[in-house]
């Protein structure tokens, strides 16, 4: 990538450098100050929370995951310097910046509720059955306010209310699950539980099994491709990698 | 989503007048025959009623506090989709906003009057609410029934095909579309909107006292035998008059009167069951819409029979 040569990206990849490789302290040009917990540290500039933490001696054993921003692990709460506003992020996706204050919420407590799918109607009073609390939702927003994935997750909780699966799966989709909008509910919905109940309703009842599945089950069950199967587990694992490393790849 | 299909204004020579709607959760629940049979006799009189756009819980209850200011953000959050509305061009130049739902209406409505005369209020909920645009305190909050009115219950006679000649419908009004006043559609004393109405329909409306008495509310949830000696009240009394079914337009009101029928009975062995019609199935039988627009495989007690009697519905 041509950002690659961009100061920003320069300054990155150098303050990154005194992380992950333990580059002397002298060598770094940028510093700034963050508070964890109250407490400040000295971290270079341009790091992730995440990394910056780590700087500064913490290690993570639990609340860490991924470090893509995928698996909703590293939720993280922190006020910047000046501004009163709470705000909210994933840890390893968001920049630490200069007078940070800041926490890591390793994990929410929520009820998650016990339910069999194939016993429920497809109709909104599953949500109230499982989750009564959504009756509450004020519409103040806050949840979607909160979302590191900016998803408007109060949306998808009208949907759950007014039973609109469609719309529920919709807009939740791109959910990790991290639990910052459980943590700032005033109704004490718990969002990404109730999302998760109605995209597993919405995939037995709504969506329907698509043609090109049906068709893929088909001809499996007819043995289509049995042979080359019984071909593949006979492969010595020498001829099996080249195979592998020569295999059709899908369209990008 | 059930949003309305949009048609242009175009296709018809008479024109499409576009007003947004608002469903509420019960429309889209345990009311839906009451959502598809408004919906098709509205357009059958030339108005799409326009689902707003990512409409969200009305509030469900208007809160009477003076400091209780996060219960109205729901409504304020529902106005400003309708700016959005007009800011977007679905609609134009149209701040009427229309419900169904009469608790809906009644909470939408007390909101805006608030937020209306009270400016303090309103700027702190924009506030909280940043990310919206500002609510500008325009949008006008009506009742199906009284946008029916405006167009003149002359232009509804002229649209039906099957007068409902002879069925005596008690229209019943509940609370919720009468009071508080400042609010009110009618005479909270003695109401005729839906008199009016059932009139226009080709029907013979019944009056009774009770027509405006409360049907006992969200009692139903906790009390539902309190609820059950105020339906019986109100049903035996619209039968001592003659009635053969009762209208409303309240959804709560509806469950109320018909599905607690079953607790009714249970109290009052005598009892005789009667049907609880929302009034634009009323609608959709005298325009002749059809089967598909009726909606009454959600009415607790079926109203089948006695339509069928009324040669209203084919055998």
């Amino acid at each position: 990538m041509a950002d690659n040569k961009s100061p920003i990206m320069e300054r990155i990849a150098e303050a990154n450098k005194a992380a992950t490789t333990g580059i002397d302290a002298k060598d770094i040009k940028n510093w700034i100050t963050i508070y964890i917990m109250g407490k400040a540290y000295k971290v270079p500039a341009d790091l992730t929370i995440l990394a910056g933490m780590e700087y500064a001696g913490y290690k993570f054993v639990r609340g860490v995951g991924c470090r893509q921003g995928f698996c909703g692990a590293c939720a993280t709460v922190f006020r910047k310097k000046g501004d009163y506003k709470l705000q909210t992020g994933m840890a390893c996706q968001t920049r630490a910046e200069d007078g940070m204050y800041l926490v890591q919420i390793p994990f929410t407590p929520a009820e998650t509720a016990d339910y069999d799918i194939t016993k429920e109607p497809y109709e909104a009073s599953v949500f109230i059955k499982y989750y009564p609390e959504v009756a509450r939702c004020v519409s103040c927003n806050t949840c979607t306010k909160a979302c590191p994935q900016d998803l408007e997750v109060m949306d998808y909780v009208q949907d759950a209310i007014r039973g609109d699966f469609d719309g529920l799966a919709d807009v939740s989709f791109d959910c990790i699950q991290c639990g910052l909008c459980a943590m700032r509910c005033p109704a004490e919905i718990v969002q990404y539980n109730v999302a998760q109940l109605g995209r597993r309703m919405y995939g037995r009842y709504g969506q329907g099994v698509p043609d090109h599945l049906r068709k893929r089950v088909k001809e499996i069950n007819e043995g289509t491709f049995n042979e080359e199967m019984a071909k593949i587990t006979a492969c010595p694992v020498e001829e099996l990698r080249q195979i592998y490393t020569e295999r059709e790849k899908e369209p990008e | 989503m059930t949003t309305t299909k949009t048609e242009t204004t175009k296709t018809t020579p008479t024109g499409i007048a576009k007003i947004p709607y608002y469903p509420g959760c019960t429309l889209k629940t345990t009311a839906k025959n009451f959502e598809n049979s408004a919906i098709a006799t509205a357009r059958a009189l030339g108005i799409e009623l326009l689902e707003i756009p990512r409409w969200n819980c009305c509030g469900t209850v208007f809160s009477l506090a003076d400091d209780d200011l996060i219960h109205h953000v729901a409504s304020v959050r529902n106005f400003v989709r309708v700016q959005e509305m007009n800011d977007y061009g679905l609609v134009k130049n149209e701040n009427r906003l229309v419900t169904l739902c009469a608790m809906c209406f009644n909470t939408l409505k007390s909101t805006n009057l608030r937020m209306k005369n009270n400016a303090e209020d309103l700027s702190k909920i924009n506030d909280l609410m940043y990310r919206e645009e500002d609510y500008q305190g325009k949008v006008e909050v009506l009742h199906f029934l009284e946008l029916l009115k405006s167009l003149g219950f002359e232009k509804i006679r002229d649209r039906v095909k099957k007068p409902l000649k002879g069925l005596k419908i008690a229209p019943y009004y509940g609370c919720m579309i009468l009071r508080p006043q400042e609010i009110g559609i009618d005479d909270p004393e003695d109401p005729t909107i839906q008199k009016d109405l059932l009139e226009s329909l080709g029907a013979d409306p019944i009056d009774t006292p009770y027509k405006r008495v409360c049907c006992g509310s969200y009692q139903t949830v906790k009390e539902k035998n309190i609820v059950a000696e105020l339906a019986y009240d109100i049903l035996s009394h619209a039968q001592k008059e003659g009635a053969e079914a009762l209208a409303t337009v309240c959804p709560l009101c509806a469950f109320n009167l018909d599905n607690r029928q079953k607790e009714v009975k249970a109290a009052h062995p005598d009892f005789e069951e009667i049907p609880i019609f929302y009034v634009t199935q009323l609608m959709a039988i005298a325009f002749g819409l059809g089967n598909e627009f009726y909606g009454f495989d959600q009415n607790y007690i079926d109203p089948r029979p006695l339509l069928k009697k009324k040669a209203l519905i084919e055998q």
